[in-house]
């Protein structure tokens, strides 16, 4: 009897323990070993939080992008579930960006949204783009042609994220001091360390998470095989529109 | 015994580029569309701000909302009728390369969104533009009308490929296109602020560079990408 | 330390919140999915060894 190799589940146990670790450590040092700062006081602790949040979901949406270019060229569904599910949590982690991003806003100046803010306000131009990755998806019933325009979306979104921060940018006033703009973006050490630590930690987070969602849409997969292969009533596959791409078991 | 040769991209763009041309001419129903709406948008803002006259940034963003929506129609419009009456299916049976088409239909909504960008920025200085614009700001608002239409359709005809295949083509367009236009209406209405203000302005150089990064990026894109949607 | 909490205390808190819950809302999606396949899994497997018990019978049978 062949036996299939976990394809997704694989290390994950291995990333689980390393993203407890490093994100545990990270917000320790966060919140004990780095000072505060001198501006913005308190308050500026959540720029732990916040900054590897966003930049982690920009990994996110690009590499949705790089996934959606390997499976133009190859045809393999495999990089079209990578695609998926890196942008799929790539979404998730950018509300996350925009609600930590909106708290730091009222913390350091008094209000929910500034428009001001170049970086907050390319994201939620970005997100408005990928919230529209799913419903299309959901709108094209063939799989094949569901997973190949998803892919021409991924590629031209990622690309449409760096011109869109350069608009932005070139389009905002200087007048609030921007964290990590170019001048102003040398942390002393120990912040640096605590960041770095906590940017380490959430991207663990993030591919630990992936991982975990694709192994578990492989088991459902797996699962729906074999209640076919089992057949009898009852075990018709029920044949349903979705969203999410189909997964191939061998 | 004649050997069939394939077209090249540039007779199979112009071939498609006088169809489209063509049916427009008999039954004017897009341009006339746009036009209509740009003019009722023109009178619906006049009540909502309750202004009589409007200048500046104020100005620029009513303008360009205005042709953006209207472009939405023209994007919308785009392959409906091949995909209705089996005009696709018939070019991809064709041997014809697949970007012509790419090329053929953004020449299309190009030259659409150009003769209503001029009529409606003419429509626009009429009845509620505040400042006259002298020659060469007119000249300028004409070159960015030119670029950011050459944009739009590039990045509309890329969305229309995409969302006639879907269920919800309407939807898909409008909700794909306004994120994906942003950074073009950034540049644009940030460059024709000072051509529509009180006292002049001319245009800054950077908003034209983002506008020629913006339709250079995404045309390259689109060429790239386009035969993957039409693949069958 | 100091005995009270420094300003903007509550904004920090609440981002670090946020965090919190979004992933509280993944375990607890991620166990509703778990508990849902190891169901599914009993009840094939239960149908297999129907299958496997009806199959004896049936050998036996008709022997």
């Amino acid at each position: 009897m062949p036996t299939t190799k976990s394809l997704y589940g694989r290390r994950l146990t291995g990333y689980s323990i390393a993203t407890a670790i490093v994100l545990t450590a990270s917000i320790a040092l966060a919140f004990f070993y780095a000072p505060i700062e001198v501006d913005q006081g308190f308050s500026q602790k959540i720029f732990y939080i916040h900054v590897p949040l966003a930049i982690v979901t920009l990994g996110g949406f690009i590499f949705g992008g790089i996934f959606g270019i390997q499976y133009l060229r190859s045809g393999d569904t495999r990089h079209d579930l990578r695609s998926y599910t890196a942008i799929h949590q790539g979404l998730i982690f950018c509300i996350g960006a925009l609600i930590t991003g909106s708290i730091w806003a009222k913390a350091a100046w008094g209000q929910w949204w500034v428009w001001d803010e170049p970086t907050l306000v390319s994201f939620l131009i970005v997100f408005l783009l990928y919230c529209t990755y799913q419903p299309l998806r959901f709108s094209i019933e063939d799989p094949e042609r569901q997973a190949r325009y998803a892919a021409v979306f991924a590629v031209v979104a990622g690309v449409f994220v760096p011109v869109n921060f350069i608009a932005v940018r070139l389009a905002s006033p200087l007048i609030h001091p921007r964290v990590l703009g170019s001048s102003g973006g040398s942390l002393p050490n120990d912040m640096r360390i605590a960041f770095y630590s906590a940017l380490l930690g959430v991207t663990l987070l993030f591919i630990t998470i992936c991982k975990y969602e694709m192994a578990s849409k492989h088991s459902r997969a797996q699962l729906a095989a074999l209640r076919r292969s089992l057949g009898g009533e009852g075990n018709e596959p029920a044949p349903a529109r979705s969203a999410a791409p189909r997964i191939a078991v061998k | 015994m004649s050997a069939a040769r394939t077209p090249s991209t540039l007779s199979a763009a112009r071939a498609v580029l006088y169809k489209e041309l063509t049916l427009e001419r008999r039954a004017p129903q897009t341009l006339t569309a746009m036009a209509l709406f740009c003019a009722s948008a023109f009178v619906i803002f006049h009540f909502a701000l309750g202004r009589d006259e409007i200048e500046g940034a104020i100005a620029s963003g009513v303008l360009w909302v205005t042709l953006t929506l209207a472009a939405l129609l023209g994007i919308g419009r785009s392959f409906v009728a091949d995909r209705e009456e089996g005009g696709l299916d018939g070019f991809l049976l064709a041997p014809a390369p697949r970007s012509a088409l790419l090329i053929a239909k953004a020449t299309t909504l190009f030259i659409f969104l150009l003769i209503v960008g001029l009529l409606a920025a003419l429509l626009f200085s009429v009845l509620l533009l505040g400042p006259t614009p002298n020659a060469p700001q007119w000249a300028s608002l004409a070159l960015l009308i030119v670029l950011a239409d050459l944009g739009i359709a590039l990045v509309g005809t890329l969305i229309a490929g995409i969302a006639i295949q879907t269920r919800a083509r309407d939807l898909i367009t409008s909700i794909l296109a306004l994120p994906l236009l942003i950074p073009l209406l950034i540049a644009v209405t940030k460059a024709s602020e000072p051509l529509l203000s009180v006292g002049g302005g001319t245009l800054v150089g950077r908003w034209l560079a983002l506008l020629g990064l913006y339709d250079l990026i995404f045309g390259l894109l689109a060429y790239a990408l386009f035969d993957y949607l039409v693949e069958d | 330390m100091s005995n009270t909490l420094p300003p903007n205390t509550g904004y920090v808190a609440a981002a670090y919140l946020v965090f919190l819950v979004i992933l509280l809302i993944y375990f607890v999606v991620m166990a509703i999915r778990a508990a849902r396949v190891e169901r599914e899994l009993a009840e094939l497997l239960a149908q297999s060894q129907q299958r496997a018990a009806g199959d004896a019978a049936a050998e036996t049978s008709s022997q």
